[in-house]
């Protein structure tokens, strides 16, 4: 028999790609979430059209964890290509929905778990007409049967899709009957609610649901960035969507017409860091979105932009690599990739989000830190960051906030100078100053990717060479200072746990477990590349420290090695790199089997 | 060498501009490359012609890709910004930089390898967004800085320096640019400097994507006997079909034109074109005719030079037209102008609940 869990279990609903079952996911999440239960909703889709399996994980978590749990509970099994799969992974006790319309006897081979089945078909097929409206409403029925089965709010769900189709009155009409179909056909047929409940709470208020694509977007335009230029590619397309429509409603003059902003979209992924480059060059806060892929085709322009000085803003949304890979799964394998990209003595700063709020932040900070260091910053996101929706404090934006422009010299400024040297180390900081065309013949310079001199002349001299090379490294030493520093939960222990990016939901919810099982482990999560002072210490200071990424080359581990002092014994990985989401039983599992192998193997900790 | 500096001493008797100005004053670093190369022939008509326009030097910014011209843009006007990129991604450049400052005058400088090898997608896409700069091709058929290799615009049949032949038909950027929809298309020689000047000058005045595609020997590498990019061959081939005489809006037309010989185009600015055609029946408003005129020509082993086509109407809206950007650059925006403001962070939220 199954326990009872009150808003703490996992849905996972299998269909097939392009039959529309994410408007009813959706609103399962946003009821949720509306009843004040900490909700996280993760998509594992194909990369196709339609035809392919789906699947979208649903875990309520009265806690806040918003990793995946590792664990199904109650599976809606709607792909018969995948059945025999779905099945296999409910856990024991767990429950099974599916469309009954068709007998499937496949689905009766778990005695330890509980099959009910809703004909949304046949209900769908005796309500509804057209092929299209039968298909699409099937899942707003899935949705009405869970709502009846979890115990969700009803009119909540009512209230929902009035919003949603408040201009369209005849899907909101076909929407609420199918609601109804699924919710009285349950509640008719089964006890209702399972033992799998949702029960208001008040933990979601002053929290949003949002993807990290979308609230970076929203940070390029409250960072003011005005020229965005771009090429499309899975899973960083819907950044550049969301910054487009967001100008759309916030910078296009009423009267007018006229757009605040420049959106282009270029001809492949080299083109788009040119015009990044071109445009940051002549003064405006320019970015681009892309994915690995399109990482390695701006390898050129990056090693430019980091010798020739100009700042650019880059936004990388992981996926699995090599090569194409797999486009619409998430994972942390551009790491080293961006950290040195291009050819020659070239570094990067790199920024790390954790979440959709850290997304938000680190945009503006990204424009910041390409202008005060006149070098590329990358910001490290994933499809998962991306492309889910993660519940988040709401995001904060402090009117006194002003861009920081940098070392960029004005009119008046030139007008005192007698010469303007470019690459000149006046500041001793290593960041030189620059200007813009446009202001005055004395202050024009040559921007190249020759080896030029201090003053900016071309060079060929080796010491003239290697004195712009060196004061590059004193700017990187700068930068050390400038990133976001790393995160440090906890001290004095002899074990760590040191990862990054959206690794950091899952170790959080693994420290809670581990600690609870009173396992002394600390946890840094770095920010940022270079690694500030704090890294080191940290590392220094534990004994043996686990880094947890979603790679299979250990990449951050590879980076902490030739960055810092630590000794190459002293990281042990964990490594996760299937393409879905890193999960806490991984990490749990992980450092226990180190510590305590026996323990490990004589629990059930991956699904405590 | 751009080591040695230039003397900057300007004659009292020469004579200025506008703004005061002397020819020196837009000049640039000496050049380093070959004597006799076309492309100073070339780099000598920009600065005559940005000089004869009075251009504010600082109001010029200077692009380029990897190559012997793509140098050249260190060695014309000084007091412009230039930015040198990577081998054939100075469009790109280009695009970026005008999309953050509409109000200056974009020069491009590249060659026949930069644009039509490895920059051949850059430059089609630059020429279909119809950005406003003016984009030159200082076209020799041949990889100079690599010494010697054919380049895509090289002729079937043309002899390279050591003796083999191209096979492979060339790639040309006139008919392409026509193709693409380009709103001005020039061909000139480096070695007609009356002929380039006021393509250069109304090149740059023009609004929209202008393509020079300008025939500049190669001394060392492809001025041999049988190749078809030599100074000797280029002289007795080269066929201009309708010369242009620039005349900025502040000007009188003081030339003598005989009757009807002579036909004026006024640009977006107020300056004019005054065209002259060498053959009556050549219309350079007439983009298939002169696509057509530019093969025929071609087929003969002839290059039709001139302002072959010509669009000022403005119907093709350029890049800017196209985004709705606002008249002020949008690197000169206020951040108050860009950052919606808290409420409306709000107000966003309101819909992620």
């Amino acid at each position: 028999m199954t326990t009872r869990r009150v808003n703490d279990f996992t849905i996972k609903i299998a269909t097939v790609n392009g039959t529309g079952s994410a408007s009813a996911n959706t609103l399962l999440m946003k009821s949720i979430f509306r009843s004040g239960v900490p909700v996280m909703g993760k998509n594992f889709f194909p990369s196709n059209i339609q035809g392919l399996p789906t699947w979208y994980e649903i875990r309520v978590s009265r806690d806040g964890h918003v990793a995946r749990s590792g664990r199904v509970d109650l599976m809606v099994a709607l792909n018969p290509e995948t059945y025999a799969r779905d099945v296999k992974e409910v856990a024991p006790g767990g429950f099974l929905v599916y469309d009954s319309t068709w007998p499937r006897p496949a689905l009766l081979s778990r005695p330890d778990i509980t099959v009910i089945g809703v004909p949304l078909a046949q209900m769908c097929n005796e309500h509804f007409s057209g092929v299209r409206t039968r298909i699409l409403m099937k899942n707003i029925c899935y949705a009405g049967a869970l709502a009846a089965l979890l115990s969700l709010d009803i009119e909540r769900i009512r209230g929902l899709l009035a919003e949603t189709y408040a201009k369209k009155p005849q899907l909101l009409e076909s929407n609420v009957q199918a609601i109804k179909l699924g919710y009285d056909y349950a509640r008719q047929h089964f006890e209702c609610p399972l033992p799998l409940t949702v029960e208001p709470m008040d933990r979601t208020a002053g929290h949003i649901m949002i993807d990290g694509n979308t609230a970076a977007a929203l940070g390029c335009v409250y960072a003011g960035a005005t020229v965005a230029a771009w090429y499309p590619i899975t899973p960083s397309t819907s950044l550049m969507d969301a910054f487009k429509s967001f100008c759309d409603r916030l910078r296009v003059d009423p009267e007018t017409g006229t757009r605040r902003f420049a959106f282009i979209q270029a001809e492949d992924e080299l083109a788009a860091i040119g015009m990044v480059l071109g445009a940051s060059w002549n003064g405006a806060r320019s970015f681009t979105a892309t994915s690995g892929p399109g990482i390695s085709l701006m390898n050129e322009f990056l090693g430019l932009a980091y010798y020739a000085e100009v700042p650019a803003v880059i936004f990388d949304v992981q996926r699995v690599g090599p090569s194409t890979g797999m486009p619409t799964r998430t994972q942390q394998g551009d790491l080293m990739a961006c950290a040195y990209a291009s050819h020659g003595d070239t570094r990067h700063v790199c920024l790390y989000p954790a979440n959709p709020e850290e997304c938000f932040y680190m945009a503006r900070d990204a424009f910041d830190l390409a202008e005060r260091l006149q070098t590329p910053v990358m910001v490290l996101s994933d499809l998962d960051i991306g492309m889910n929706d993660w519940m988040c404090p709401d995001l904060e934006w402090d009117e006194a906030y002003r861009p920081d422009r940098g070392k960029v010299l004005g009119l008046e400024e030139i007008r005192k100078l007698e010469k303007f040297h470019r690459y000149l180390d006046k500041d001793g900081d290593g960041i030189p100053w620059r200007t813009l065309p446009g202001v005055h013949p004395k202050a024009a310079y040559f921007t190249r990717g020759s080896g030029h001199t201090q003053f900016g002349a071309y060079t060929e001299d080796s010491a003239d060479y290697q004195l712009v090379l060196d004061r590059l490294l004193r700017k990187w030493d700068t930068a050390k200072r400038r990133v976001p520093p790393a995160i440090v939960d906890g001290a004095g222990s002899e074990l760590g746990i040191v990862s990054l990016g959206s690794s950091d939901s899952a170790i959080r919810e693994a420290l809670a477990v581990l600690r609870g099982r009173g396992v002394a482990i600390d946890y840094l999560r770095v920010r940022a590349f270079p690694f500030g002072e704090e890294v080191e210490r940290f590392l220094a200071a534990h004994r043996l420290s686990f880094v947890v990424e979603q790679n299979r080359d250990a990449q951050l581990r590879s980076l902490l090695t030739l960055e810092t002092a630590v000794e190459k014994a002293k990281l042990r990985s964990l490594l996760h790199y299937s393409g879905l989401p890193v999960s806490s039983s991984f990490i749990v599992e992980g450092v226990l089997a180190e510590i305590a192998p026996a323990a490990a193997q004589s629990q059930d900790i991956a699904h405590a | 060498m751009t080591f040695i500096a230039k003397p900057k001493v300007a004659h009292p008797s020469l004579p200025r501009n506008a703004l005061g100005f002397t020819r020196r004053d837009y000049e640039g670093a000496l050049s380093t490359l070959c004597a006799g190369c076309g492309h100073d022939s070339i780099t000598a008509a920009i600065v005559e012609a940005c000089w004869g326009l009075s251009l504010e030097p600082q109001n010029l910014v200077k692009l380029s890709g990897i190559g012997c011209s793509s140098k050249t843009t260190a060695y014309f006007v000084s007091g412009g910004h230039g930015f040198n990129s990577v081998h054939g991604r100075m469009p790109s450049i280009a695009t970026g930089a005008n999309a953050a400052n509409r109000r200056l005058s974009y020069i491009g400088v590249s060659g026949d390898g930069d644009t039509l090898s490895i920059g051949l997608g850059q430059f089609c896409h630059a020429v279909r967004r119809n950005l406003d700069m003016l984009y030159i091709i200082e076209n020799n058929g041949v990889y100079g800085l690599t010494k010697g290799q054919f380049s895509a615009s090289a002729d079937i049949g043309s002899k390279a320096k050591k003796g083999e032949t191209n096979l492979q038909p060339p790639i040309d950027p006139v008919l392409l640019a026509l193709d693409l929809g380009a709103t001005f298309v020039a061909r000139s020689f480096s070695g007609d400097k009356r002929q380039l000047v006021p393509l250069i000058e109304a090149g740059l005045r023009h609004r929209g994507f202008a393509l020079i595609d300008v025939l500049s020997p190669c001394v060392t590498f492809n001025d041999h006997e049988g190749s078809t990019k030599s100074y000797a061959y280029t002289r007795e081939h080269y066929e201009p079909a309708v010369l242009a005489d620039f005349v900025p809006r502040e000007r009188e037309i003081t030339a003598d034109y005989g009757a009807g010989e002579a036909s004026e185009v006024t640009l977006h600015d107020g300056s004019r074109i005054v065209l002259r055609k060498l053959d009556a029946d050549y219309d350079p408003a007439d983009r298939q005719a002169a696509a057509a005129k530019v093969q025929e020509r071609m087929s003969s082993g002839e290059y039709l030079t001139g302002l072959i086509y010509l669009d000022a109407s403005g119907e093709r809206p350029e890049f800017h037209q196209v985004n709705r950007t606002p008249e002020a650059p949008l690197n000169s925006l206020p951040y108050e102008a860009l950052m919606p403001g808290r409420k409306a962070l709000e107000k966003i939220l309101a819909r992620y609940r």
